[in-house]
């Protein structure tokens, strides 16, 4: 069983007891613990169940590559699936749960899949969608998605808050070890503004488990010192808990600071996201235990040995009380010492070299610890937990020689350097033979801006090993001449195992697990190379190996070694699969930082936005403007709302808030120039003090914008744009005149925002105005399509004659902070008249029965003015505009294109958004031919009967004829093409 | 997520305060050019592995549309230049030939 | 100005307040013109000193000269800052010392929101909303950079930072300087 230890953990206070719940099981634990050596504590090896198989799985490794020990961790606000227990620190109170089994951990009917293992091989998703086709959707879908998954989606918000900050330095260096303390340390003494970021609570990282002697003085009082150094230093920031996710282009790197996660719910923000920018970037990020490949190497007791001694001497935890190490180098010796000086026994260290004879091996050999070489397990016995391993000699086929009790073994397979943040952005690995592991290569680092290597690496991440070399290194990675001296045991070489034993069988390969989380065997790897998968991309994809949580950090080397070996390749020329960030899971929370609730996306609001929200308007974003679509009543619905605002406007006046509408100066002595440049009609020649409608084009010819300009004096034009269109146009007007025609004397500046403008529209409009006073705003002199400034009411205003609903029509603007006084004045003088607002949906029917097209509902990005017959508002005497040469493409040019016509059903209903116009016969996909389609249909309260606008091949030249318009689930309905002007054709109204 | 100082107001400016504007020193054919002078204009790229000319403009910023010649292999930045003119400046296309001697040059 | 036309003026957010390790404040109405010239045009450095009393900003800066300042843009726009009711007399003088000159001057003062941010950590709270390094902002500097999803300029005074952006979204911007001045979050 797992206990703790009387004595030790350097950890642990244990004057600091902590209550926590695993499974609803109460347990005890210390300040210090991670959740992983609290549960070992308490003899719970067993944490969850695999992914596929549903086999026990029990805690491997003691930090970010943990495969097996996950978790749903937390309650309510608070609960978050797949939370590594070896990562998780622990607090009073802490509850979690166990994941992916059922009904219970202990018993789960999944593991039947375990039987049917044979029936589940490599590639098994790809295969049964396949065939037979009906097996997926009844027969497999459904029993997967009952019995696979990891944790569960929360279902409450989250409690948490969480904020991202930008920070600058010159020097990141990446992990609290020796390597990176060094690093910093000397980075800083040369002046440098520096990060320094360790992903654990602790810095000192593997060297405070091993010992080490730095400087004369052992590990521990090198490392407190240097901290403190560090600390000294005003042009250094560090930061404990904090991993750096990813590196990016330029230095760009996501470092999450796990501020709360062990203190939840005191107020301050549970992760940070840093977004750093680093001139260059130190990884010393260490180095990752492998596992060895070995029968039942799965079951709860098997661990990495660095994991085993790291409990034992971090937090006073001993894995099991019989301990069998099984190894293919030197280090793993450490974990037998540590586990013998803790008065815990070590019955064999399997060592699978033929020799082992260096400090390490001897020291242990003095300890009185038997040590096999050559040796090798055949198989681990055992279910929920290891009883025993079977031994059998390295070299051969797993002929058990021996059964040994015992209920941990600890493996070793060798080092893999942690080069993640080396690999993001670009560098290349090399593949170093002797310690059998891909090391960075130097030749050829991920580029920086100006060209300089933008990552190096320090220490173990670099593939170096002892204490002496990882000093020297760290030292040299920034620069410095000097590092401390070290001494430490010398460690003879290791000696690759990819397979234990070299010769085992099928019966032995397919127990030997390569991915823990995802069920990816030796067999697993070796059938989808027979399958003829020879690159390790797109066996990673097939067998789904290195593709769980944990991204391959265990799994990855060991399964590119054993596809390599099945296609009798070496292992660089396979090469291994991308590194992608991060490093260890982020939790949306952090990436979406500050971007919740009310502040999800910068919702832009009028100057009158409070008065709509007061009088229960239904808002509807138009870009990022909220803008009201209506304002119902008490007791009405949003259409009836519509219709209402619609039939008070033609009869007796509305009002509309259009401040949203683009608006943009345009001033100089080339400005004529330019806008007959920018609209596909004449501004130029627009006398001041007019106001002329005009479209835009981009360069392909396709509508892009329209709105009204006006002449404001000799220079000066203020072009009015669509209300998403403002930002857009404005800096397509400021693209031409940076980057064509630079020599052209024109400046625009956007004051959209600068006005609140409402129209006043309707038959009573003019008597609204001259109710407030000020102003003579008489056909005489303010005859339509002109405008004027003046005061209303007492505002100063530019009112605009012009109209988007063929009615009497005044657009005022005045100030936006005086916007809301000026629309509370206009409500007041139009009581009398019958004044109501009206939303956007009262806007779009009212222009729709003009006729009048909408940028966005008639234009698609793949339409051109003429086919909108807005031939008239395109010059034909320019030499030149945007959008010209595009439009005499041949394919635009020609008559058999899609033109607007009006469409009216013949018994009055209302076409569907999106209908089709249907034509005989079929197309080569058998769907059937079309000729036409509805941009805009409403049902018109002015005319009583539905009403559209739609593009029909052949346009306004078969006016009368009827055409089938599609309906949902089926069927046609009749509609007859007429004149898109429902209603005044002749613009009596408006011109009055 | 690059870094590109703009030339006008000498900000080092990260991506997210720039918007891209495609390939640079594109030459404008309006009415009156081929059909094929058009498509360069309008939908020819050259998209190198290697070293290319962008638009770029410092929208969060001064607003100014810049040009960088930077790799798009290495994300290497060569220069930044303003945008007032129809070919890169000497010195960039000289840098550019010392850290690239198989450049075959811009056009 | 007439108490009249004081009520019915009002900025973006009526002067909403929010506190945490620093204190934020919607201040303004502000007067502010949008002037669009090169630094070579004649007259023009006279023509601000007549509206600001401040010198022609070099690149990036913004003088500073009582409740008036003028700040640099771009190579050929500068923001003009004065009181509110200022505004149509200062574009009426812009007009008469730039006559002949090519220039565009606009009021904005309605077009935009502004806050003073304060306090000793007040910088941290820029530091969580825009990409710009806060250590090499010099005295007098004027940043216009991205405020998370918007656009948005700041600059360094007495007891912290004035952030100019558009006027509607000074909501989102208001919740933005809330949010990252709640106490707890300090960043150091």
């Amino acid at each position: 069983m797992s206990t703790r230890l009387a004595k030790g953990g350097r950890l642990i206070d244990r004057t600091t007891a902590y209550e926590f719940s695993f499974n609803g099981k109460r347990l005890k634990g210390y300040a210090g613990d991670t959740l992983a050596a609290a549960l070992l504590a308490n003899d719970q090896m067993l944490v969850g169940r695999s992914f596929k198989y549903h086999r026990p799985r029990g805690i491997v490794a003691s930090g970010a590559e943990e495969p097996n020990a996950l978790v749903n961790m937390g309650e309510g606000g608070r609960f978050e699936p797949n939370q590594r227990v070896t990562t998780t620190e622990l607090f009073d109170g802490l509850t979690c749960r166990s994941q992916n089994h059922w009904p219970s951990l202990e018993l789960d009917v999944g593991v039947l899949n375990n039987y049917a293992a044979r029936f589940l091989p490599a590639g098994f998703y790809y295969k049964t969608f396949i065939h037979p086709r009906f097996a997926w959707k009844h027969v497999f879908e459904p029993v997967i998605r009952h019995s696979a998954g990891l944790g569960k989606a929360p279902k409450e918000q989250d409690a948490d808050r969480y904020e991202q900050a930008y920070a600058f330095c010159d020097l990141l260096v990446v992990g609290g070890g020796i390597a990176g303390l060094q690093a910093a340390l000397v980075a800083a003494q040369a002046g440098k503004r520096v990060w320094l970021v360790e992903q654990t609570a602790h810095f000192g990282g593997r060297a405070m488990v091993d010992g080490a002697e730095i400087d004369g003085q052992p590990v521990e009082a090198w490392v407190k010192a240097t901290l403190a150094k560090l600390e000294g230093f005003d042009n250094v920031t560090i930061r404990a808990r904090c991993m750096a996710a990813g590196s990016y282009d330029h230095g760009y790197v996501l470092l999450d600071e796990k501020i709360a996660d062990h203190t939840p719910g005191d107020g301050r923000p549970r992760h940070r996201l840093w977004r750093l920018r680093a001139g260059q970037i130190v990884a010393a990020t260490g180095a990752i235990e492998r596992p060895l490949s070995f029968a039942g190497n799965d079951i709860p007791g098997v661990m990495l040995a660095s994991a085993v001694r790291d409990y034992v001497v971090n937090f006073a935890v001993a894995p099991g009380d019989r301990t069998v190490v099984v190894t293919n180098n030197d280090d793993a010796y450490r974990t037998a010492i540590a586990l013998k000086q803790a008065g815990l026994e070590v019955p064999v260290i399997l060592d699978a070299r033929a020799t082992a004879n260096g400090d390490l091996p001897a020291q242990a050999r003095a300890l009185g610890i038997r040590v096999e070489t050559g040796k090798a397990i055949a198989k681990v016995k055992g279910g929920k937990r290891v009883t025993a391993v079977a031994i059998c000699a390295q070299a051969g086929q797993g002929a058990v020689q021996e059964e040994i009790a015992c209920d941990a073994v600890a493996m070793s397979g060798g080092w893999s350097p942690v080069v993640h943040l080396w690999s993001h952005c670009g560098g290349k690995l090399t593949w170093d033979a002797a310690q059998a592991q891909f090391v960075p290569n130097r030749e050829q680092p991920p580029r920086n801006h100006d060209g300089s290597a933008l990552v190096v690496t320090a220490g173990t991440a670099s593939g170096l090993l002892t204490t002496a070399e990882v000093l020297a290194d760290a030292t040299a990675s920034v620069g410095g001449a000097q590092a401390p001296a070290a001494q430490g045991p010398a460690e003879a070489a290791m000696e690759p195992v990819w397979v234990m034993p070299q010769g085992a069988p099928i019966a032995l390969r397919a127990k030997m697990w390569l991915d823990y989380q995802n069920d990816v065997k030796v067999s697993d790897v070796q059938l989808a190379a027979r399958e003829g998968y020879t690159s390790v991309e797109h066996t990673k994809r097939y067998t789904t190996l290195g593709m769980a949580t944990d991204q391959g950090k265990l799994s990855n080397i060991n399964g590119l070694a054993v596809l390599a070996d099945s296609l009798s390749a070496a292992i660089p020329q396979v090469g291994t699969t991308t590194f992608r960030p991060p490093y260890t899971p982020v939790t949306l929370g952090a990436l979406a930082g500050e971007a919740r609730g009310e502040i999800f996306q910068p919702l832009r609001r009028s100057p009158v936005h409070d008065w709509h929200v007061s009088q229960r308007a239904y808002l509807e974003p138009v870009g990022l403007w909220q803008r009201p679509y209506c304002y119902p009543r008490p007791g009405e619905t949003h259409e009836q709302a519509v219709h209402r605002e619609v039939k008070n406007t033609r009869s007796n006046v509305g009002l509309l808030d259009a401040s949203t509408l683009g608006k943009i100066i345009v001033k100089g002595p080339d400005a004529g120039k330019f806008l007959d440049m920018l609209y596909t009609n004449v501004m130029s020649t627009l006398p001041i003090g007019k106001c002329r409608y005009g479209l835009m084009c981009n360069e392909q010819g396709f509508l892009s914008d329209d709105g009204v300009v006006a002449r404001i004096d000799e220079d000066t034009w203020l072009c009015h744009t669509t209300s998403g269109g403002s930002d857009r146009i404005h800096a397509w007007m400021e693209d031409w005149l940076q980057c064509e025609w630079w020599d052209w004397q024109v400046y625009t500046a956007n004051v959209t925002e600068q006005f609140a403008q409402f129209a006043v529209v309707g038959p009573n409009a003019r008597k609204v105005l001259e109710k407030l006073g000020g102003m003579d705003v008489s056909k005489e002199t303010l005859p339509f399509m002109q405008w004027a400034d003046g005061v209303l009411g007492g505002f100063r205003v530019r009112a605009y004659r012009i109209s988007f609903s063929g009615e009497l029509s005044y657009e005022i603007a005045v100030p936006a902070s005086e916007g809301r006084a000026f629309w509370d004045a206009l409500l007041a003088a139009g009581t009398e008249f019958g004044m109501m607002p009206y939303g956007t949906e009262g806007l779009h029917i009212l222009r729709a029965e003009k006729g009048f097209i909408m940028i966005g509902d008639e234009t698609d990005g793949t339409v051109i003015p003429q086919d909108l017959n807005l031939g008239w508002a395109i010059s034909k005497k320019k030499a030149d505009y945007l959008g010209k040469r595009g439009q005499e493409r041949p394919y635009l040019a020609g008559t058999d294109r899609w033109t607007l016509v009006g469409l009216e059903t013949l018994d009055g209903s209302v076409i569907e958004d999106g209908a089709y116009a249907v034509a005989p016969g079929t197309n080569a996909n058998g769907q059937r031919n079309t000729q036409g389609r509805v941009t805009s249909t409403y049902f018109s309260p002015t005319l009583g009967k539905g009403i559209a606008m739609g593009l029909v091949k052949g346009g306004l030249a078969r006016l009368g004829e009827v055409v089938e318009m599609t309906k949902l689930g089926g069927g046609t309905v009749q509609a007859k093409i007429v004149d898109p002007v429902f209603y005044d054709k002749e613009g009596a109204k408006q011109n009055v | 997520m690059l870094l590109l100082e703009c030339p006008y107001c000498g900000v080092k400016a990260e991506e997210t305060e720039l918007s891209p504007g495609g390939e640079a020193h594109l030459k404008r054919f309006g009415p009156g050019s081929t059909a094929e002078e058009f498509e360069a204009y309008m939908f020819a790229r050259k998209n190198p592995k290697g070293v290319h000319f962008e638009r770029w403009r410092h929208a969060y910023g001064c607003g100014k549309w810049f040009l960088a010649a930077r790799c798009t292999a290495t994300l290497e930045v060569f220069g930044t230049y303003p945008a007032q003119t129809t070919e890169p400046p000497a010195d960039i296309i000289d840098k550019i030939k010392a850290k690239r001697p198989d450049w075959k040059g811009w056009k | 100005m007439s108490d009249a036309m004081n009520t019915r003026i009002t900025s973006a957010l009526g002067g909403a307040v929010a506190s945490g390790f620093a204190s934020i404040r919607e201040i303004g109405p502000q007067g502010m013109i949008t002037l669009r010239a090169k630094p070579d045009v004649k007259g023009l450095a006279a023509a601000v000193k007549a509206v600001t009393g401040t010198k022609l900003p070099e690149a990036r800066r913004i003088e500073v000269a009582g409740d008036k300042a003028a700040g640099w843009m771009s190579p050929d726009e500068y923001l003009l800052v004065l009181p509110y009711a200022d505004v149509a007399a200062a574009l009426a003088t812009l007009a008469e010392e730039l006559a002949g000159q090519h220039h565009l001057a606009v009021d904005v003062s309605d077009a935009r929101a502004v806050f003073r941010i304060e306090g000793a950590d007040a910088g941290q709270v820029l530091m969580k909303l825009a990409p710009a390094d806060l250590s090499e902002l010099e005295p007098g500097e004027l940043r216009r950079t991205r405020i998370a999803q918007v656009a948005g300029a700041f600059w360094a005074d007495e007891g912290g930072f004035t952030l100019v952006c558009f006027r509607s979204v000074a909501g989102y911007v208001m919740g933005l300087l809330s949010h990252s001045a709640k106490p707890g979050s300090e960043l150091f």
